[in-house]
């Protein structure tokens, strides 16, 4: 059920040029800024617009290929998508919502009921049976359209930035459920985001597009700590620590400890730190800042008016820097620094181990 | 929704503090509304002052005043039916697809709105009289002939009152958030499965009103009707003819079918607004 994408599209002002394949069970990221053609790829995929150039073939099933003419619409595919802003419909409620699809394709009313009464189990939804979707949060909304797509078991499941639209704690149980829930389908996934936590948190890769073309592609620690423009830099270059909080204090798998703001639930946690936030120092620093760790430099990029410094030490870290306050540090690589930080800077995000974290490591600057 | 009151509040709590008086329109507005009420009121005041009421019950259960107010509703609900039938898929081609001539094409098809309709009885004659376009292959080949019966009553009321079905229920696709439908195709829903289980709900709004108002304006067709149906009592005198006829004869009677006429349409129009016609906009959302 593998997808093989070559999608070319010109749409207005996008011209779009992304090849993509994503395997059973693999969830790929497709992060990028605004207009980047994120969406139009998967509205490609989906069917809802055709390709110009190229070809689409969903587990082996060619859907879209200008070359021969071939065109399968949307209902077709076998494509479940997972939009934004939910698109319930408005006039059924959560469950007649799940059991849509199944209805579309044929399945007796009874039976189709029952399996979405079945889904909205699972997502914990039974008691919003009866809802319609104005009734409902965002994220129950959301959990009922990710149930009416996991209903119809879908050959390959596009997500376009489910998590968007939702505020922050929402954000963090809807993405534990989406973890859950496609893990089990084994089916090839397609994420849009452009957070770098559902990235780490959901996908195995990440692909960025920029312009329309695929500007950087590989794991999450790779691309986070080789970003090869000032967008994938802001964007996805990021710290990401993962480890366990217990009263304010990160621990991670290796021993490392990141004081963290102390209002940080105790559990499993993904530290998030801007290397922006990082300051660097060739002599311990005195004063305020809780968090110091001794490391060595191993490399500087340069992007821009910025530098970005890579640290091996008990923590992998980027910290980012002006190209003076580089100067003014005076190091090279293999110099012993030290790097500090506030505990205040740091974004604690309570979340249970995602795919990226397979050797039980979330740091993202070491390529292992 | 409620948004939109929130944002609204700080104004009106200013108002609301200054007095309901300051939502007073000024006094020409006041006068010149009053004067305009009353220009529609005076006239249902008229027939209800005019209305022999010790007659009124004889009058309305006379057997000519049943058949046509039988007729009347028979008719105009089965113009109302085609209007559904063949108005909604035309209104969706004229709001979705998109082919050359298409405002011509629109603009054909609303035409009957702004024709006098006895011009509209004279283009029906034309076409399916006895030696008309249709008609006269009609008649010569099967037998068949459509002026002077209840068909060419209903026919008539359809011409005339589908395209308030069309022009309402195009708006309505128009105004459409089309991104559930789409979401209905991911899901395996063909194009019709999604225009009959997502798009028709959503439009319902607009429909029922845009049904609502067809049926209001084939109930009172006259002119059409008369001119391609003739009068034949039982079989094409509706209650607008017979109240023509009747004012000839007696106008009691006329008088006592106009106020049902009346009663009709104003209890459907207070019944059906609040609940379909009024409010926000349709939640389409």
């Amino acid at each position: 059920m593998t997808l093989r994408a070559d999608v070319g599209l010109t749409l207005g002002q996008l011209d779009l040029e992304v090849a993509l394949s994503v395997d059973d069970g693999e969830v790929v990221a497709l992060l990028g800024p605004n207009g980047a053609g994120k969406t139009t790829f998967l509205r490609a995929v989906a069917g809802l617009v055709a390709i110009d150039r190229g070809r689409i073939e969903i587990g082996g099933t060619v859907v879209d290929d200008p070359a021969t003419g071939v065109f399968l619409p949307p209902e077709d595919r076998a494509v479940g998508v997972v939009f934004q802003e939910h698109r319930l419909f408005a006039h059924l409620t959560a469950l007649e919502n799940v059991a849509f699809g199944l209805r579309a394709r044929g399945v007796p009313r009874r039976e189709a009921r029952a399996r979405a009464a079945g889904w909205l189990g699972r997502l914990g939804l039974s008691d919003h049976a009866g809802s319609r979707p104005a009734q409902l949060s965002g994220g129950q909304s959301q959990r009922v359209a990710l149930g009416r797509v996991l209903a119809v078991d879908p050959s390959l499941i596009l997500l376009d930035e489910p998590l968007a639209a939702l505020d922050a704690t929402t954000r963090i149980e809807v993405r534990r459920d989406l973890r859950r829930h496609l893990e089990g389908t084994g089916r090839p996934t397609v994420l849009v985001t452009h957070d770098p936590v559902d990235a780490h948190a959901l996908a195995h890769r990440v692909v960025v597009v920029e312009g329309g073309r695929v500007s950087q592609q590989g794991d999450l620690a790779t691309v986070t700590a080789h970003p090869r423009s000032a967008y994938v830099a802001e964007l996805v270059g990021t710290n990401l620590v993962a480890g366990d909080v217990r009263a304010g204090v990160l621990t991670t798998p290796a021993g490392a400890v990141v004081v963290v703001p102390g209002d940080a639930p105790d559990g499993p946690a993904l530290a998030s730190i801007r290397p922006s936030a990082i300051a660097l120092h060739r002599r311990p620093p005195e004063g305020s800042p809780r968090n110091t760790w001794e490391g060595r430099i191993v490399d500087v990029d340069r992007l821009g008016d910025r530098v970005r410094v890579r640290l091996t030490g008990p923590l992998d870290l980027v910290a980012e820097l002006t190209v003076a306050g580089l100067a003014a540090l005076d190091a090279s690589p293999d110099d012993p620094v030290w790097a500090s930080l506030k505990a205040s800077e740091v974004a604690v995000v309570p979340a249970d181990a995602g795919p990226g974290d397979t050797d039980g490591c979330g740091e993202p600057a070491g390529e292992r | 929704m409620t948004g939109a009151t929130e944002v609204r509040s700080p104004v009106g709590a200013r108002r609301t503090r200054r007095g309901a008086g300051a939502d007073r329109p000024p006094w020409p507005v006041l006068v010149l509304a009053g004067v305009a009420t009353l220009f529609f009121a005076l006239p249902f005041l008229g027939l209800l002052w005019r209305v022999p009421w010790g007659d009124a019950w004889r009058l309305l259960t006379e057997e000519s005043s049943l058949q046509a107010l039988r007729l009347s509703l028979v008719c105009s609900l089965s113009a109302t039916v085609l209007s559904v039938v063949f108005g909604v898929p035309l209104a969706w081609v004229l709001a979705r697809a998109g082919f050359p001539g298409r405002r011509l094409v629109r603009a054909l098809c609303v035409l009957s709105m702004v024709l006098p309709p006895v011009v509209g009885g004279v283009a029906l004659f034309a076409a399916f009289g006895r030696r008309g376009v249709v008609g006269g292959p009609l008649y010569d080949w099967f037998g068949v002939r459509i002026t002077f019966t209840t068909v060419a009553v209903i026919l008539a009321e359809t011409f005339v009152a589908m395209p308030f079905l069309v022009l309402s229920v195009e708006a309505g696709l128009r105004g459409l958030d089309r991104r559930p439908e789409e979401a209905a195709r991911t899901l395996g829903a063909s194009r019709w499965y999604t225009f009959r289980r997502v798009t028709l709900p959503a439009v319902r709004p607009a429909l029922v009103a845009g049904a609502v108002l067809a049926w209001a304006r084939a109930l009172g067709e006259f002119g059409a009707t008369i001119t391609f149906a003739g009068n034949l009592p039982g079989k094409t005198q509706t209650m607008p003819l017979a109240v023509y006829l009747a004012l000839e004869s007696d106008t009691g009677q006329a008088l006592v079918l106009s106020l049902v006429l009346v009663a009709i349409s104003f209890g459907v129009l207070v019944g059906l607004r609040d609940r379909w016609l009024g409010g926000g906009p349709p939640e389409v959302r």
